[in-house]
């Protein structure tokens, strides 16, 4: 909205930001794979305030059975905000906005996992997200990648998530709440590393073409760092002893 | 899905291959959207109105505009909400009843392309802070479905809201009060204008008919304002695309969207 009023300083003039960070430092990241016991895969990632539980059924049968495919396997996706999540109680229905972000995530993974393999299943991916903060589609995109790779599902990248934006007439990197609701423009990217293609992308706020050009490249870099946390957490379950 | 998958692959070899040689199948270039006509005032009833016809692709706006209680967050702003709709005369496979994701993102891109863009001066329209706002409401509803709904009702959008009138409203008695027969210009200070493009192989191209839709691999929706600034982003479809893409699809959109403003603006002025 090209600049939200607001009386919080998002940049001060040694250009550190409201949360001590440097505009190209993400917040910190832990993942864990493999925290559910019925799950046939699981993680459950913090990504600065956000918390948030993913779990992956499948590949198993389709119900309702007229969605099945005869050619390829399906993904469905669900993110979803538990009530306690956000300051004001959350109603616990999904609401328009959770069906959007259910819907380009599932865009975002799809590219990832080989679905042809298993003809008439579908793949469930439930995001849960039990504290939410600014970015929590990208947290859940990040922690959903780890949960399909942790059920064994054949996939050829990962796919790591990390926003871009503006605020304070800066570019910075990993937007966080005070930034997305004070600053002028939040770029969420989802990205696979290895084969170089972004499959998450959405903006609000106004950005120059040069602007948009330094957001994708920054959110980039941000992607790529949390992919690094991303094999980590999968090392860390598959090969505990650090081989 | 399974049904029409034969065909499909079908129709997607031959689009390729058309693709390969430099043609779409309506003949069109890569980077030229549809004819794109646009009629403002065809619902006197409501304070604005456009009907737009991008190819076949044919979507109705209407603009209400009410006094309303703001939210308690932004007191000192107007309002403003924009929804689509998929009307079930427009395509054999648009259904009644709760709308499906596809429908929910359709209008959300909608609203955020104006919303985000800052299209209103939305501190103009308060009648008492924290009290009475102006709200206004584009609503879209699609009447014939042939592909890119995302650009027509966004065209759609723009030009119903920049062509409103505003009834004027005084505070009586805490209450807002219709003056009759008195209007206000809306705050217009951009114009917001998207271009949705489909990526099929390694071919990006602007304004995708049906045809191309059902068979693209992904696809990207940019809107642009006055100023050729990028203002509001969504990627869909089941693939990705890379930097160079990103960026080319970025400059695409300025380019074409520059265009397409100025049948926005004339429509206005025909309109007058």
């Amino acid at each position: 909205m090209g600049g939200r009023d607001t009386n919080i300083v998002l940049l001060d003039e040694n250009g550190i930001r409201c949360d001590g960070r440097k505009v190209n430092e993400t917040r910190k990241v832990t993942i864990k794979a493999g925290v559910l016991k019925n799950a046939n895969g699981s993680a459950y990632i913090e990504f600065g305030d956000n918390k948030i539980l993913v779990g992956v059924y499948g590949p198993r049968d389709v119900h309702p059975k007229h969605m099945s495919d005869t050619d390829t396997g399906i993904l469905r996706c669900r993110y979803h905000m538990v009530p306690f999540s956000v300051e004001e109680r959350k109603n616990p229905a999904p609401s328009r906005r959770e069906i959007e972000i259910s819907k380009v995530i599932k865009e975002a993974l799809e590219p990832a996992v080989m679905l042809k393999e298993f003809p008439r299943t579908a793949v469930d991916v439930y995001m849960e997200v039990l504290q939410a903060d600014g970015g929590s589609r990208c947290a859940a995109l990040t922690g959903a990648s780890v949960a399909l790779a942790d059920a064994g599902i054949p996939m050829r990248d990962l796919v790591a998530g990390c926003a871009a934006g503006k605020a304070a007439d800066a570019i910075i990197l990993d937007v966080n709440n005070e930034e997305d609701q004070a600053g002028q423009a939040d770029l969420p990217i989802g990205y696979m590393p290895n084969l170089k293609k972004i499959t998450l992308l959405q903006l609000d706020g106004v950005l120059t073409l040069e602007e948009y050009k330094q957001c994708i490249e920054i959110g980039i870099d941000g992607c790529n760092q949390v992919y690094e946390i991303q094999k980590k957490a999968l090392q860390d379950k598959f090969f505990p002893s650090g081989e | 899905m399974s049904d029409g998958l034969i065909i499909d692959q079908l129709k997607k070899t031959q689009i390729l291959e058309l693709l390969q040689d430099g043609k779409r199948v309506d003949g069109r270039q890569f980077d030229e959207p549809r004819q794109l006509t646009i009629d403002i005032g065809v619902i006197p009833k409501a304070e604005g109105s456009a009907r737009v016809r991008l190819g076949d692709t044919e979507v109705v706006a209407g603009v209400k505009i009410q006094p309303e209680r703001p939210f308690p967050d932004t007191g000192d702003k107007g309002m403003l909400i924009c929804t689509a709709e998929i009307l079930p005369i427009a395509h054999p496979t648009a259904e009644t009843g709760p709308p499906q994701p596809d429908v929910v993102e359709l209008a959300r891109v909608t609203d955020r392309g104006i919303r985000e863009s800052g299209m209103l001066d939305m501190k103009q329209l308060v009648l008492e802070k924290d009290k009475s706002v102006i709200g206004i409401f584009c609503d879209n509803a699609v009447t014939d479905h042939d592909g890119n709904l995302f650009d027509a009702c966004s065209y759609a959008s723009t030009a119903a809201i920049n062509s409103c009138k505003i009834p004027k409203y005084e505070m009586q008695d805490e209450k807002p009060v219709k003056i009759e027969g008195e209007f206000t210009e809306p705050p217009i200070t951009t114009l917001p204008v998207s271009v949705t493009m489909a990526k099929i192989g390694d071919f990006i191209l602007v304004d995708p008919t049906i045809e191309e839709w059902s068979i693209m691999d992904a696809r990207i929706t940019i809107t642009s304002n006055s100023d050729g600034n990028v203002v509001a982003l969504q990627k869909g479809g089941s693939d990705g695309f890379t930097q160079e893409e990103l960026i080319k699809c970025a400059e695409l959109s300025i380019k074409v969207g520059s265009k397409i403003r100025e049948i926005i603006k004339q429509s206005k002025l025909r309109g007058n």
